[in-house]
C-alpha cells in the first residue's frame, strides 16, 4: 500500500478506471474530451479555466496535468496566475457572501 | 530552469557529450525493465519495422556546431567553443549531390550556419543549382551579433533563400529563458529586419518561417493554435509578419537530455512521448524522405541521429561514396530518441507530420 495518499505516478494510471466500469468510464472520457474541444470557447481558454478549477478543488493532479496543458499551449505564468486568481476571489466570495447570512441570524436574534 | 550554461557538454568534459552515454541512457531504465516499450517494439506492434528510407526529397547540410548561443535544449550540443566547421572541399562535395539528387529541398543547418567562413561562397553556388526549396535555419540573433552580418537579410533576398528561424515565444522571458539574455530583443529586431526587406510578407515569396520548441519538459501543443497567437502577438507587439510556425518536439538527447535529468523529469518526459505515440506520425517521420550530411562529409538518417554518431545503414556511409539508388530503402537506425518524432501530430524540421 501507498505511503502517500497522492502518488504523481497515478496521473498516468488514470485511463484504467474504465478497467472496473467500462461503459461509464468510457462515457466520462467521451464526455471530458468533447468538453474540452475548441468551441464557443477556445481549447486555451478551457484550459485556463480548468487550473482555475483544479486549484480551487485542489486536485494535485488536475494542477499537474493543467499545467502542463497550459505551456504546452503556450500559456504564459501571469495568465495561470491569474487565472488562479479568479478561483481564489470566487472561494474566499464565496465565503464571505455567506457573511450576509451571519449578519442576517444575528439581527434576527439579536437585533 | 537552471540558468543558462555558457559552454557546451563538450567543453564542460560532460559525460552527457558522448553519444554512447546518451544512447545508453535512452535504451536502459524505464526502457530495459519494460516499463516503457522501446521504440523498436512499439513500431512493430503496427508492423511498421524496420523503418525504411523512401525517395529522397530533402538533403539537409550542417555546416558545422558553431554557434553564438548556448541555448538549453541543444540537440546539436552546439555553441562558440564547437570548432567543427564543413570545408569548403566538403562543400564542394555536397553541391555535387545537390547537383545530381532528385532532392527538391536543401536545408542548411548548423550551428549557427551563418559562421562558416564559406557559407555565403557555399550559398552563392547552391542558388546556382536551382533547387526548389533552399532553406537556411537562421537562429536570427546572429543578424545582429557583428556588424559583417548586418547585410545577411539582403543576401538571403538575393539568393531567394527561404529562411527558418528559432522563436520559442512570442514574450520576452520565455525566449530569453531557453536561448540566452537579451535573444528576444535581438530576434525581434532581426526579424523586424527581415520583414523589412519583404520576407514573411503575406503575398511575398520569401518565405520566413518560425520554429517554435517547447522550453521545457513539455510537449508542443497544436501547431495551428500556436501559429495565430505567435502572428496576432507579434503583429500586435512589434508589427512582425511571418508564414508558417512550425512546432517542433525537443528530443531527449544532448543538452535536452542532460536538462531533463538534471530536473529530474527524463522519465515523466519520456512517458509523455509513449503516451502520445501517433502510428499515423510513423509513416511521414523525416528520416524516411531526408539525408543528413555532417560537417565532416558523414551520412546519417537525420540530424539527431549525427549527433548520436548513429551512421546511416548503407554501404554509402560517406558524402564522397554518395549513391541515390543504395540509399534508397536503407533501414533507418532508430532509438529510444525516435519517440520525440512520432509524438501526438510529429515532429520534424519542417513541423508537423500527422
Amino acid at each position: 500500500m501507498s505511503k502517500t495518499y497522492y502518488d504523481p505516478a497515478d496521473l498516468r494510471k488514470f485511463s484504467k478506471i474504465t478497467e472496473w466500469s467500462e461503459e461509464l468510464g468510457n462515457k466520462f472520457f467521451d464526455y471530458y474530451g468533447k468538453v474540452f474541444e475548441e468551441g464557443a470557447l477556445t481549447a486555451r481558454e478551457k484550459s485556463l479555466i480548468a487550473l482555475a478549477v483544479a486549484h480551487t478543488e485542489q486536485c494535485p493532479y488536475c494542477i499537474d496535468a493543467y499545467t502542463k496543458d497550459g505551456l504546452q499551449r503556450g500559456v504564459t505564468k501571469e495568465e495561470m496566475m491569474e487565472a488562479i486568481h479568479v478561483g481564489a476571489a470566487i472561494k474566499s466570495g464565496a465565503t464571505l457572501v455567506h457573511g450576509v447570512q451571519m449578519m442576517n441570524k444575528v439581527n434576527k436574534l439579536d437585533g | 530552469m537552471a540558468k543558462l550554461k555558457t559552454q557546451s557538454l563538450q567543453k564542460q568534459g560532460s559525460d552527457l557529450a558522448q553519444s554512447n552515454r546518451q544512447l545508453e541512457i535512452l535504451s536502459n531504465g524505464i526502457f530495459q525493465n519494460g516499463e516503457l516499450p522501446t521504440f523498436k517494439a512499439k513500431i512493430s506492434e503496427t508492423s511498421q519495422f524496420p523503418l525504411k528510407a523512401k525517395k529522397l526529397e530533402i538533403l539537409q547540410i550542417n555546416v558545422g556546431y558553431m554557434c553564438n548561443q548556448v541555448c538549453e535544449h541543444c540537440h546539436v550540443d552546439a555553441g562558440p567553443d564547437r570548432k567543427e566547421i564543413m570545408t569548403r572541399d566538403t562543400m564542394k562535395q555536397c553541391l555535387e549531390v545537390i547537383k545530381n539528387s532528385g532532392a527538391h529541398t536543401l536545408d542548411l543547418t548548423g550551428g549557427a550556419p551563418e559562421m562558416n567562413p564559406d557559407f555565403r561562397w557555399f550559398v552563392e553556388e547552391a542558388a546556382k543549382v536551382g533547387i526548389r526549396d533552399f532553406i537556411v535555419r537562421s537562429n536570427l540573433t546572429i543578424i545582429r551579433a557583428n556588424k559583417k552580418y548586418y547585410d545577411l537579410p539582403e543576401f538571403f533576398k538575393k539568393h531567394n533563400v527561404h529562411v527558418v528561424s528559432s522563436m520559442p515565444h512570442w514574450t520576452r522571458g520565455k525566449t530569453d529563458k531557453q536561448r540566452g539574455d537579451g535573444v528576444f530583443d535581438k530576434s525581434i529586431k532581426a526579424l523586424q529586419e527581415l520583414n523589412a526587406v519583404g520576407y514573411g510578407m503575406p503575398d511575398s515569396d520569401l518565405r520566413l518561417d518560425l520554429v517554435y520548441n517547447p522550453s521545457g519538459a513539455f510537449l508542443p501543443g497544436d501547431q495551428m493554435s500556436m501559429e495565430k497567437d505567435f502572428k496576432k502577438a507579434l503583429m500586435e507587439d512589434f508589427n512582425i509578419q511571418f508564414h508558417n510556425l512550425f512546432a517542433i518536439t525537443n528530443l531527449p538527447i544532448a543538452r535536452f537530455l542532460d536538462y531533463l535529468i538534471a530536473s529530474e523529469n527524463y522519465e515523466d518526459y519520456m512517458y509523455q512521448l509513449v503516451d502520445a505515440y501517433n502510428p499515423a506520425a510513423v509513416a511521414n517521420v523525416m528520416c524516411t524522405n531526408t539525408l543528413s550530411i555532417s560537417w565532416d562529409g558523414y551520412l546519417f538518417d537525420c540530424d539527431f541521429n549525427q549527433m548520436l554518431e548513429l551512421p546511416v545503414n548503407s554501404k554509402a556511409k560517406h558524402i564522397s561514396e554518395f549513391n541515390e539508388e543504395l540509399l534508397e530503402g536503407r533501414n533507418i537506425v532508430i532509438s529510444q530518441h525516435c519517440y520525440g518524432c512520432t509524438a501526438g501530430a510529429g515532429s520534424s524540421c519542417q513541423g508537423v507530420v500527422a
